[in-house]
């Protein structure tokens, strides 16, 4: 496809130099969308969209917060009654870290039951592991920035999991820190990276589109756009869709940013840090519960440090483990019910984490540990073996408009 | 780009009739998203204004007792200089009789005090924003006796108004009180 022909002569003249039109046109406007995306797949929209929310965001706070120990609590209060709209400003970044999370984590677990992760998507996939590693830094850090009792004892026990390392654990934890506690160092360092790390991520999200780009998307049926008629354009059919699924997200977003803003947070972080008093019961936000579950469940520091990192690094090994060769969950009839199982397991993890680790709880995050592992490395790669899949149509457009049965019923001996 | 299903959705029946009803949603849809856009815009922006606690600092009480004639003394209001000069006759009178024809910016010395011996103004010259000189005993004070700021060469009288240089105005009048005879409230 190539480029129209521009008529304004500005957008002409610019256009043969840097051809940023030309770019948007073809990257946003005909860039072919297969015709049967579902909601689902508004959610990279919508995680792009919250992102720059919190950059908007972010920036505004960091232009009335300062980052030093004996400082940054009052600032932060001082953001909340006095600068204009700040307690709007401080709400948005807070509820925008947790709808952050929410948004992902829907978009992560629809790339594990469509298959969005296989071939010729893997590094797709890889980059948006990374993303999800970038975020859980840049949330810890940014958790530790209003410098209330959880921030503090967060970052310690955070902190702290580096220490699990033989030898060289405890001058790690003290190079983090700056010294020989969380202090004022450590404050400075995480204020900087966090406000470092924001930017890193829109580069790696950025570097995901790119490879969105290149094999573009994954669709309901998994199978591959075979020409025009299994697509539509991305303007106007995708951006309405897009802006629809904004247009609810922002909805259920105010709701809490007006309504219920500290639903999310835990009420110590209101009481200023303390370094000599830890709270009775330190959990760190909802969206690392199932972590901290498995980090917990583990009798062993080192082994529970390395189980939680596991968690995630398991998920680059993904597109090899799964061994079948069929993308979407809609055609695999075992697979399609332990992927709700390992969100079941997911949930229960997150419940656990919240949960002190003793009694019952400890059994179950223990169960539901071993089960997430379980399912990555046990059961995903048998399956393929073992699990006959449904036919698949032979394109996107077949089951909609019908005609070729013959070619189905070709299709369906092969399978 | 010419897309069969496009194409097709664009040519179906009832087309005249949804177009206009399609223009309406579309143009409405639009409006109110550009002015939700722009009405979450506004907090982003107002909060680069003085916020709260800047506000509830925007007086300034001083006590004027200490001050001996000819002295003055400079407080700091809003973040700024402000000079209180207790005038000493012979500046008095020298602000007094100049005539409005000398001045570049017109105003009486009647009209910028409250009290002929207390010349209140915000210590900031009108043209880059230096502070004036002519505070301290040893200070140089310009040619007419009130000051002068270093950094362009403006000139101000003994009532801080421009008379020489390139400042266009006179010295900032900032609002004030009396609370008693001693006792001055600035903002």
């Amino acid at each position: 496809m190539n480029a129209p022909e521009w008529k304004n002569p500005v957008v002409r003249w610019i256009d043969f130099r840097l051809p940023i039109f030309s770019f948007v046109y073809h990257e946003l406007g005909v860039y072919p969308a297969p015709r049967n995306l579902n909601y689902f797949w508004t959610f990279g929209s919508l995680a792009g969209i919250v992102l720059v929310i919190m950059l908007a965001s972010g920036i505004v706070l960091a232009f009335n917060y300062t980052p030093h120990a004996t400082m940054a609590f009052d600032s932060v209060e001082r953001i909340m009654r006095d600068v204009n709209w700040g307690w709007l400003l401080r709400y948005i970044h807070m509820n925008g870290g947790s709808a952050f999370f929410i948004v992902v984590y829907i978009h992560m677990f629809r790339g594990l039951y469509y298959g969005s992760y296989k071939y010729p998507r893997e590094i797709l996939w890889f980059l948006g592991v990374i993303i999800l590693l970038l975020m859980m830094a840049t949330a810890f850090m940014g958790y530790v920035l209003p410098w209330g009792q959880m921030s503090f004892w967060g970052a310690t026990v955070i902190t702290n999991l580096f220490s699990a390392f033989p030898l060289v654990g405890e001058s790690i934890v003290t190079w983090l820190w700056g010294g020989y506690s969380v202090d004022n160092p450590t404050l400075n360092r995480f204020f900087a990276l966090h406000y470092l790390l924001a930017f890193v991520i829109v580069g790696a999200a950025a570097v995901h589109l790119w490879a969105l780009h290149v094999q573009k998307s994954n669709n309901p049926m998994g199978i591959d756009t075979k020409g025009p008629q299994d697509t539509v354009p991305f303007h106007p059919y995708m951006t309405v869709k897009d802006l629809f699924s904004l247009s609810v997200f922002l909805t259920v977003f105010s709701m809490f940013v007006f309504f219920a803003p500290n639903f999310f947070g835990e009420p110590d972080n209101y009481i200023p840090a303390n370094p000599l008093v830890t709270p009775p019961h330190i959990v760190p936000e909802w969206y690392f519960l199932p972590y901290y579950a498995i980090l917990r469940s583990i009798p062993d520091k080192l082994i529970g440090v390395l189980a939680m990192f596991g968690s995630i690094f398991v998920l680059f090994l993904l597109p090899w483990l799964d061994t079948s060769r069929v993308r979407s969950g809609t055609f695999r009839p075992a697979y399609k019910k332990l992927f709700w199982v390992f969100v079941v397991d997911c949930i229960v993890l997150g419940y656990v984490g919240a949960n002190p680790p003793e009694g019952y709880f400890l059994i179950l995050g223990r169960l539901a540990t071993i089960y997430y592992f379980f399912h990555f490395i046990i059961l995903l790669p048998l399956l393929g073996w073992f699990e006959r899949p449904l036919p698949l149509p032979t394109s996107i457009s077949q089951p909609v408009l019908g005609g070729r049965t013959a070619a189905t019923a070709r299709h369906m001996e092969k399978a | 780009m010419a897309n069969p299903a496009h194409s097709a959705t664009s040519a179906a029946p009832g087309h005249d009739e949804g177009e206009t009803r399609r223009d309406f949603l579309f143009l409405a849809t639009a409006a109110f998203g550009a002015v939700g856009l722009g009405s979450a815009i506004w907090p982003f922006i107002d909060q680069m204004n003085p916020s709260a606690d800047v506000l509830a600092l925007a007086t300034t009480e001083v006590d004027i007792s200490p001050i001996a004639e000819g002295q003055s003394i400079t407080v700091k209001w809003r973040g700024k200089p402000v000079f209180i000069r207790r005038r000493t006759q012979a500046e008095i009178e020298q602000a007094a009789k100049v005539q409005d024809s000398e001045l570049p910016d017109r105003q009486a010395d009647a009209s910028r005090v409250k009290k002929p011996e207390w010349l209140i103004v915000v210590g900031v010259c009108t043209h880059l924003g230096c502070v004036p000189l002519g505070q301290k005993v040893t200070d140089p004070r310009g040619d007419y006796g009130g000051w002068f700021c270093p950094c362009h060469g403006s000139h101000y009288d003994t009532s801080g108004r421009i008379r020489k240089g390139p400042a266009p105005k006179n010295l900032d009048v900032p609002d004030y009180v009396f609370l008693s005879d001693t006792n001055v409230r600035i903002g």
